[in-house]
């Protein structure tokens, strides 16, 4: 099953080789990565995006709680949370495509963002399914090239009509 | 007053109750070592090799519980601590590894003796971190020893670049660490030790399997305790319990019902093959490091903490529960029973011979001569498994071994790390003709320290453990098992110095292990062992527990061939005492 962890980590150098070199040593997968700083410009925030069965993704928070710069390690997927991916796609547009093109940014509330003679670049994004599904939608037109994010997550603030939630797993002392 | 990178260094390790460094100079610590000629109570000890640093300084820290130093230059100097750090990391090691490094303006220029310390360390560190401002190296060495030293122990590596060691910065020791990330669990979860005492009042048929953790935590004495409060057998790692350990562990462990692991990590060697491993047992584990519970095999009920602390308060509610002493041992008694029965039909036992000597012999007359005082230290294979079976020992901290990662080479600097830090004990170093090799260049380290280590090398000429399986289940095909042409180990002691003795028919093996003991300097015993005795009980690798090998298969010829293991001096006498 597919999990996304957030990573909350000292923003040092060589951390994040620390945390890929954890997945890379036991033969795990990283499907997605993003890294940037917090509000607290002395952390950093990891998210990955990873597949594994019960027992793997719980090595792998134990094993990220572990490492001396990990400060606190949450699988979101455990809670309810928001996901979101930006994907650039440039796209070849001969005369006869402009209009599906823009017709399709505008469905998918995307935004063309640069133009040339033969090319729209599009920025959409959203969920993953979303992204996914506006790349299938432009594939038809000949996609030139296309570049990803990976996915960054939050978790949602409890709403009065929520369903009873798990707390996030919060390991970390 | 500023004080340079190098004096920081000194000083820093000063406060931090170090007396003795292992190390080997070079281009980048030129100014630390210069620093530390200087200083009157900092003792180093000078390897011949950076390997040698690393296992002396395992050696020291296994048989005291203290952190060993390590300091080494840039490059080679880093690279060859590798195995050393990989062995420490593996056996839970306290080690704080200090290498050199290119100045900081280098770093990245493939200067000379360049190499990326950090990044080729990592994922054989604990914690390792690379100092580029000589304000924070106090602070780096403070917490260096404390992530060593604590939660579970393991090895740190503090790269110091040369332009560190030679600016000046006030220096101020920190008294406490600033780390928000790292603060190990100490006590157990209440409720789960509560669970746990209900669960061991209820077992019939319970097991303590202890593992390398209570040594490291000093919880000897609960272990102890738990074991009479409740009348439960123990079992320990690579102790009596592994690939070779003794049948009556093996079938205890198999066949029971309540398996309480604690400081253990069910390492393969243990467990054999993981699906037939201790199938009806509900599992208690107690361990300090969260990623050791649920690793390789399930717990019913995990708590983390300090196995002395979480011992402690069970044994607390353990007492307060069971009111009936009598009761209890009428409860367990019929398992006592069993355990005791199995033991008897399944002895250690080996076939004495009288013209060739057995290494089995040799491990039971040496423990004998050595009442139990001695540390000893060991190298990997063969003679490794007969000195667990046979040498037993049952104090902590007086059994070195490489257990995880397994390194030939290991044990004749861990035994000389043990000798410095105790030199009025005895250090005995229990080493095979192929283990020794990889780092017999220390022998100069304990003749010119006059260190006593008592080497006892079991020479069978051959790479026993491989030779074993080769016999077993490659058809005796000895493929680069057979060590060929041997170095006459009697002239090498003398070459650097030291003692050298030989046995080569079982009757010389006493007088040359009395004499060699008496000896007040260090002295190498080269002892001519059988090299076709197999090692027995034995899982095959992807066996399961109960399904041990006893003795050879019947019908199993030993291939004995290309006779290249004949040592100097088989076909005479041996070098007796005078």
């Amino acid at each position: 099953m597919e999990h996304i962890i957030s990573v909350l980590v000292e923003n040092k150098f060589g951390v994040l080789a620390r945390v890929a070199g954890l997945f890379s040593a036991r033969g795990y997968n990283i499907e997605s990565l993003s890294v940037a700083p917090t509000l607290d410009p002395t952390t950093s925030m990891i998210t990955i995006v990873t597949v594994g069965d019960d027992r793997i993704i719980e090595q792998i928070m134990k094993q990220l709680n572990k490492v001396v710069e990990v400060l606190k390690v949450v699988d979101l997927t455990e809670t309810h949370f928001l996901d979101r991916e930006t994907a650039l796609i440039k796209v070849h547009t001969k005369p006869e495509h402009r209009d599906e093109a823009i017709r399709l940014a505008d469905i998918f509330r995307a935004k063309i963002v640069d133009s040339s003679p033969n090319t729209y670049t599009i920025e959409i994004t959203g969920d993953v399914d979303k992204v996914e599904a506006m790349i299938n939608m432009l594939k038809p037109l000949g996609i030139k090239d296309l570049v990803r994010t990976g996915r960054i997550a939050i978790s949602r603030e409890t709403t009065r009509t929520a369903s009873p939630r798990r707390e996030p797993a919060l390991l970390k002392n | 007053m500023k004080l340079t990178g190098a004096e920081i260094f000194c000083e820093s390790l000063r406060r931090e109750g170090v007396k003795t460094i292992f190390g080997l100079p070079g281009g980048v610590v030129l100014k630390i070592f210069d620093v530390l000629c200087q200083q009157k109570d900092l003792d180093l000890v000078l390897t011949r090799h950076e390997q040698g640093a690393a296992h002396m300084a395992e050696g020291y820290a296994k048989a005291t519980g203290k952190a060993g130093v390590v300091l080494v230059t840039s490059g080679p100097g880093m690279t060859n601590i590798v195995t050393g750090l990989a062995d420490a990391y593996m056996d839970s090691v306290p080690l704080v590894a200090f290498t050199g490094q290119v100045s900081t303006d280098l770093i990245g220029n493939d200067a000379f003796q360049e190499a990326d310390n950090v990044g080729i360390s990592r994922p054989c560190t604990k914690h390792n971190v690379l100092v580029k401002d000589v304000n924070d190296l106090a602070q780096t060495i403070k917490e260096a020893f404390y992530i060593a030293t604590s939660g579970r122990p393991g090895p740190v590596l503090v790269d110091i670049p040369k332009d560190v060691s030679t600016a000046k910065a006030e220096f101020k020791y920190p008294d406490k660490v600033n780390l928000r990330g790292y603060n190990p669990t100490v006590g157990g979860n209440k409720n789960q030790i509560k669970q746990a005492a209900e669960e061991i009042m209820k077992a019939k048929k319970a097991m303590i399997y202890v593992g390398g953790g209570a040594i490291f935590s000093d919880a000897a004495d609960e272990i102890r305790e738990l074991a009479e409060i409740t009348q439960i057998p123990v079992t320990m790692t690579l102790i009596m319990l592994c690939m070779h350990g003794g049948y009556w562990t093996n079938m205890a462990m198999h066949y029971s019902d309540l398996l309480i692991a604690v400081g253990a990590r069910f390492d393969d060697r243990v467990t054999g093959k993981l699906s037939e491993f201790c199938p009806v047992a509900r599992v208690i584990h107690i361990d300090i490091d969260p990623t050791s519970i649920k690793k390789t095999f399930h717990a019913h009920i995990p708590i983390v903490g300090d196995v002395k602390a979480v011992l402690r308060q069970l044994n607390v509610i353990l007492r307060s529960l069971d009111g009936n002493p009598a009761q209890i041992k009428a409860l367990r008694a019929p398992w006592i029973q069993q355990v005791e029965e199995w033991r008897k039909a399944h002895p250690l036992v080996y076939k004495q011979d009288e013209k060739i000597i057995k290494p089995q012999f040799v491990i039971e007359k040496l423990y004998q001569l050595t009442k139990h005082e001695a540390i000893v230290a060991t190298d990997v294979g063969q003679h490794q498994m007969f000195a667990a079976q046979y040498f037993k020992g049952n104090r902590p901290r007086t059994w070195l071994t490489s257990g995880g990662l397994g390194t030939m080479g290991f044990g004749f600097p861990a035994a000389i790390g043990a000798q410095v830090a105790f030199p009025d004990r005895q250090v005995l170093c229990i080493t095979s003709e192929g283990s020794f090799q990889m780092n017999l260049q220390e022998l100069v380290v304990a003749a010119e320290r006059k260190l006593p280590v008592k080497i006892v090398l079991l020479n069978n000429g051959v790479h026993g453990m491989v030779r074993q399986w080769q016999d077993l289940f490659y058809e005796g095909r000895y493929s680069a098992s057979l060590l060929g042409k041997m170095p006459d180990f009697v002239k090498l002691a003398d070459a650097y110095g030291i003692k050298g003795l030989r046995a080569v028919k079982p009757n010389e093996v006493e007088p040359v292990l009395k004499d060699g003991l008496k000896h007040k300097g260090p002295v190498l015993m080269d002892i001519h062992t059988d090299p076709y005795e197999n090692c027995y009980p034995m899982i095959p690798a992807g066996g399961a527990q109960h399904e041990m090998m006893l003795e050879d298969p019947p019908g199993l010829k030993v291939a004995k061939k290309g006779g290249a293991h004949k040592r100097k001096g088989d076909e005479g006498e041996g070098v007796l005492p005078a």
